[in-house]
């Protein structure tokens, strides 16, 4: 699997969710996404940025389009250097949170994604990978 | 700053919610409208977001809020036009909007609203009994 296009776009703000969610929707037509594959990704990928920024304090989202054969796919890579996250299974629970959100970001974005990937220790940060393939 | 216009239609507040939010925004909506609700002694909400390309769970949160705010203020909310992939999505994402009244457009939503009130129905200038 190869990455053919990569831009990076930085986090600090809530306007920058906004950001990304527009580079993500971009990005996903661009490769020809379908309405239904376009608004699970830029959501997935809006619920990863608002946890960079809330739970992160900010960081960076990469979004990458791939070729895996006749395949084509976006990943969208987050990343934070925030204080990380403890108990990863935790986290991935509907429902549990630790800020004022309704605790449905990760486990969400996993269920919108293809491949969903997590990294994180605790005062080490967080690294989120989401990838969605375009349906046939 | 910016802000989303509310329009008065009789007894009911519109709202077209036609720019992707930022996370603001969206709570100076919720201000906005419960403000509004109150100054007009509005009945019912309806929030059109059929612009809309994307509901995630802090704006689904905000809807949500809204119309559990307006309904302590004697408004009730219809959320109309909601587009199938973002309802497919909020239902992947876990957020089923339960408790939240919607309608495919703003004329079955506005529908809606006056079947609801006229079964609901209170004189405001009388005694808040229900009218027969």
């Amino acid at each position: 699997m190869e990455a053919q296009q990569s831009e990076m776009h930085e986090i600090r703000t809530s306007q920058d969710i906004v950001s990304v969610r527009q580079a993500v929707r971009r990005c996903a037509v661009e490769i020809g996404f379908n309405l239904v594959d376009q608004t699970k990704i830029v959501t997935a990928s809006s619920e990863l940025a608002r946890n960079t920024l809330d739970h992160g304090g900010g960081g960076t989202a990469t979004v990458e389009t791939v070729q895996n054969g006749s395949r084509s796919g976006l990943r969208v890579v987050f990343e934070d250097w925030g204080p990380g996250i403890p108990d990863i299974a935790q986290a991935l629970t509907d429902g549990f949170t630790s800020g004022s959100g309704m605790g449905l970001g990760l486990g969400g974005a996993k269920r919108l994604s293809n491949e969903f990937d997590i990294e994180s220790a605790p005062g080490k940060g967080t690294r989120v990978t989401i990838l969605r393939w375009r349906g046939l | 700053m910016e802000r989303i216009p509310i329009l008065k239609m009789g007894e009911f507040l519109l709202v077209t919610i036609q720019v992707d939010m930022h996370d603001r925004l969206a709570l100076t909506l919720q201000d906005d409208l419960t403000e509004q609700i109150v100054k007009w002694r509005a009945r019912g909400v309806l929030i059109d977001i059929s612009a809309l390309e994307m509901v995630d769970s802090f704006i689904g949160r905000m809807l949500s809020n809204i119309a559990n705010m307006a309904r302590l203020l004697d408004a009730q909310t219809v959320v109309v036009g909601m587009q199938p992939s973002v309802a497919i999505t909020l239902v992947e994402l876990g957020m089923p909007m339960k408790g939240i009244r919607t309608a495919l457009d703003v004329e079955k939503g506005m529908h809606t609203l006056r079947i609801y009130l006229a079964n609901n129905g209170r004189n405001r200038d009388g005694d808040g009994s229900t009218t027969v």
